[in-house]
C-alpha cells in the first residue's frame, strides 16, 4: 500500500484536483477533493505517512474543499465545503483552509461512524493501557495529549475517541493533534522537534497549529486499545499536580456528556458507555507541570520510571 | 431531456436485486445519491426486505447500518412524540388522524420504514381545531409564528394552524383540518376522508390514533406531491407512493375503487399524475384499466410534454451527479405552479407581495 509521501507533490496536486485522494486515517477512507494549495501542503506535510488507496475505489467520506468563485475568487476568497452539492459548514476565509479541513474530516466521522460510540476526548496508549481524556474546550486536553505522544505514549487520537460497540475496544484514529494560541508555544518549548504546521492566526477559535502524528502512531492504525482509566483533566497555573477519583456514576454521566452520538445509539449506546465505565477508572485530574503529569500517566500505565 | 438515463439510485429502488452487479465505486455513488435524496436508511430495510443485506459488501453495509440507528433513533422519538399528543388530546374525545410521515411509520407500513420526517401532521374536525390549539399549548406546545401576517394567512387562508413547536422538546406539529388549502380551487372535503379513516391497531388503551384510508393515503401523498410547490425531497415522496401502491394494491379493491374515490375527493389530477410518473419512474405495477381510466383527467394534450419535462427533472435524486441544467428553472416553474394552486390569483399576488416586500420590513423593525 503506497503512502502519500510515496506519491510525489505532482501527484498529489493531481489526485486532489481529479478524481480524488484517497486517503486512510484509522478504519475510514475519506475521498479528498480540493483545488486549494493550503490543502495540497497539509496533507503533503502532515498525512505524508498515511496510506492511500489506489484511485477508483471505496471512500467512506467524501470531502470537497474548493476555493471560492464568482467575485469571492478574488475578493476576500474563501475556502468552502461542498458536501454533495449542499453546504453544510459557511465558508472561511481562505488562509482558514487547513484548520478547516481538520474540522470536516472530523464533522464527516462524528456524524455517520454509529458503529462505534464516538467521545469527543483524546485518547493514548502505553504498555497496552489506553487513557481516554474528555474535556470542554480550554481545559488543556489537547496540549497534555501533545506532551504525552512526543514522551513515547501512542496516539489513537486527540479529538475523537472511537469505542467499538461490538468489543468495547477503542480504534485508533491518529490525526494531526489541534494546538491553540499558548499551547503552540508550550509544545515547542517543551518538545523542541515536535513537527508542528503553519500556524493560522484568527479562527473562531483563535490561533491554530496542528501537531503532526508520529509515525509510529500512524503506522499501528490496526490495533486496537483496551482504555483502563478516563481522565478529566484541567490546566490551572501554579496548581499541584493532583489526580481524585470519581465514582462510577458520576463516570458515567461525564462521559455521557462528552460523547457526540450517545442519544442516536440509543440502549446499544447505553450498553456501549456503560461498558466502557466497568472496564476504567475515572479521575478528575489537575496540573500546572507537564513533566508531573507525563510521570504520573506513565504510573497509571505500570511504566516504572 | 426524457432520454437522460435513470440514476442509479432510482434503478436501484425500481429493481433492488441491481445491487448485485455493484462494484465498490459503484456502492459509494450509489450511497452518495441516497444520502442527497434523503432515502439512506429507506435504502437499508429495502434491501432487507429482498433479502439483499447479505450481499452487500462490508463498507457499503456499515453505512446502511449508520443510516439504520439514525432512523431507529428517529422512529423511537416520533413514536414518543405521538403517544405525548394522543395523550394531551385524549380528553376532547376528538378522531386523531395521522397524515404522511407519522401515519406510515406508526401504522408500521412499509412506506414508514427507514423515511425520516421532520414535523408529526394531524387532521382534525374544524370545530374542534380551538380546542386542540388550547389542550397542545397547555401542554407546551406554541406557534412558531409571531407576524401577524403570518397568522392571518395560516388562520383565514390555510387549511391548517401556523405550525406549532414544543417549547422544551423542540418538535413540530402541524394540525390540519383539511389536506388542501380553503383558497384552492379543488377542496377534498374533510368528512369524507374523516368518514373513511381506520384506527391503529394497538394495544388496548392506546387506541384512538388513525390514519386515513388506503384510497385516500394514497391520493394524500400525490397531491402533496404533485400540487406541493417543494421539491427538494421529491424522489422520496414519489417512493411513499409506490411503496404505498405496491402495498394496498395487493388489498382487494385498493385499484378498482381508486379512480372512484379521487373523483369523490377532487383529486383526479394529481392521481393521473402520480400513476404516470409511478410507472415511468419506478415502474409501479399499475392495472391498465386503472391507467387507462387516469388518463381521461390528465392537463390538457399541448401541456403534457411540458409537465414531463418538469417532473421529470423535478423527481431526479438531489445530487449533483445527477442534475442537468434547468434543473433550477424546473424546481422554480413548480414552485410558482405550487402556489398558484393554492390561491387565486388576486390574492396570491397579494401574498407574495407581502412576503417581498412588507414581512422583511416587518423583521427589520423588531
Amino acid at each position: 500500500m503506497s503512502l502519500v509521501a510515496d506519491l510525489g507533490r505532482t501527484e498529489l496536486v493531481r489526485r486532489l484536483g481529479g478524481p480524488g485522494l484517497l486517503l486512510r486515517t484509522g478504519p475510514f477512507v475519506s475521498r479528498i477533493q480540493s483545488n486549494l494549495s493550503l490543502v495540497a501542503d497539509g496533507i503533503g506535510a502532515l498525512y505524508r505517512d498515511y496510506p492511500v488507496d489506489e484511485p477508483g475505489g471505496f471512500a467512506d467520506f467524501q470531502v470537497r474543499l474548493l476555493h471560492s468563485t464568482g467575485l469571492r475568487r478574488w475578493w476576500h476568497p474563501q475556502a468552502c465545503f461542498d458536501f454533495d452539492g449542499r453546504e453544510p459548514f459557511a465558508p472561511l476565509p481562505l488562509a482558514q483552509a487547513w484548520p478547516m479541513f481538520e474540522w470536516v474530516m472530523n464533522w464527516c466521522v462524528s456524524n455517520r461512524a454509529h458503529r462505534y460510540l464516538i467521545v469527543h476526548a483524546a485518547v493514548v496508549e502505553r504498555n497496552g493501557c489506553a487513557i481516554v481524556l474528555p474535556a470542554p474546550p480550554g481545559s488543556g486536553k489537547s496540549t497534555l495529549c501533545a506532551a504525552l505522544v512526543c514522551r513515547g505514549w501512542r496516539l489513537l487520537s486527540d479529538e475523537l475517541t472511537l469505542v467499538r460497540r461490538s468489543d468495547g475496544m477503542v480504534v485508533p484514529l491518529a490525526r494531526p493533534v489541534s494546538l491553540k494560541n499558548a499551547s503552540i508555544d508550550v509544545i515547542r518549548a517543551f518538545a523542541p522537534d515536535a513537527q508542528l504546521g503553519t500556524p493560522v492566526p484568527g479562527t473562531t477559535k483563535g490561533t491554530i497549529a496542528h501537531l503532526k502524528a508520529p509515525s509510529d502512531s500512524v503506522a499501528r492504525f490496526g490495533e486496537a486499545a483496551r482504555a483502563r482509566h478516563i481522565v478529566f483533566p484541567r490546566y490551572e497555573a501554579g496548581a499541584a499536580t493532583t489526580l481524585i477519583p470519581l465514582a462510577k456514576g458520576q463516570l458515567f454521566m461525564r462521559v455521557a456528556e462528552n460523547a457526540f452520538n450517545y442519544f442516536v445509539l440509543g440502549p446499544a449506546g447505553f450498553d456501549c458507555l456503560a461498558g466502557l465505565v466497568d472496564d476504567c477508572d475515572g479521575h478528575e485530574f489537575c496540573y500546572s507541570q507537564l513533566d508531573e503529569a507525563i510521570a504520573l500517566f506513565d504510573a497509571l500505565a505500570g511504566v516504572t520510571p | 431531456m426524457t432520454s437522460s438515463a435513470p440514476s442509479l439510485l432510482v434503478e436501484v429502488l425500481a429493481a433492488p436485486g441491481r445491487i448485485r452487479m455493484l462494484d465498490l465505486p459503484g456502492w459509494e455513488r450509489l450511497l452518495r445519491q441516497a444520502n442527497g435524496a434523503n432515502v439512506g436508511a429507506i435504502l437499508v430495510y429495502l434491501l432487507e426486505e429482498h433479502g439483499l443485506l447479505g450481499e452487500v459488501p462490508p463498507q457499503p453495509r456499515e453505512h446502511l447500518e449508520a443510516a439504520r440507528i439514525v432512523a431507529l433513533r428517529h422512529r423511537r422519538l416520533a413514536g414518543y412524540e405521538v403517544e405525548r399528543i394522543r395523550s394531551d388530546l385524549a380528553h376532547l374525545g376528538l378522531p386523531l388522524i395521522l397524515l404522511k410521515g407519522a401515519a406510515y411509520a406508526m401504522a408500521g407500513l412499509p412506506s414508514g420504514r427507514g423515511r425520516l420526517f421532520s414535523d408529526i401532521d394531524i387532521l382534525v374536525p374544524k370545530d374542534g381545531l380551538h380546542q386542540v390549539e388550547s389542550a397542545l399549548m397547555l401542554h407546551g406546545w406554541a406557534s412558531a409564528h409571531h407576524d401577524a401576517y403570518d397568522e392571518r394567512y395560516y388562520r383565514t387562508w390555510m387549511h391548517e394552524l401556523p405550525p406549532m413547536v414544543h417549547l422544551r422538546r423542540g418538535n413540530a406539529i402541524d394540525v390540519h383540518h383539511a389536506i388542501l388549502p380553503e383558497t384552492a380551487p379543488v377542496r377534498p372535503d374533510p368528512a369524507l376522508l374523516r368518514a373513511a379513516a381506520r384506527p391503529i391497531p394497538g394495544p388496548p388503551g392506546a387506541s384512538g390514533l388513525y390514519t386515513l384510508c388506503p384510497h385516500d393515503m394514497f391520493l394524500h401523498s400525490a397531491v402533496h406531491l404533485f400540487f406541493g410547490g417543494e421539491f427538494d425531497q421529491g424522489l422520496r415522496d414519489l417512493f411513499d407512493l409506490h411503496r404505498l401502491a405496491l402495498h394496498f394494491g395487493a388489498e382487494p379493491g385498493f385499484w378498482d375503487g381508486l379512480v372512484a374515490r379521487a373523483r369523490a375527493l377532487e383529486l383526479t389530477r394529481p392521481m393521473f399524475y402520480a400513476l404516470r410518473y409511478l410507472s415511468r419512474t419506478f415502474g409501479t405495477p399499475v392495472p391498465a384499466d386503472v391507467m387507462a381510466a387516469a388518463s381521461a383527467f390528465g392537463p390538457p394534450r399541448v401541456l403534457l410534454p411540458v409537465m414531463d419535462a418538469l417532473f421529470v427533472r423535478a423527481l431526479a435524486p438531489l445530487h449533483p451527479e445527477c442534475a442537468a441544467r434547468f434543473d433550477r428553472a424546473a424546481r422554480f416553474v413548480l414552485y410558482v405552479r405550487g402556489n398558484w394552486l393554492r390561491m387565486p390569483p388576486v390574492l396570491l399576488a397579494r401574498h407574495l407581495f407581502h412576503k417581498a416586500f412588507l414581512s422583511p420590513r416587518a423583521a427589520e423593525a423588531v
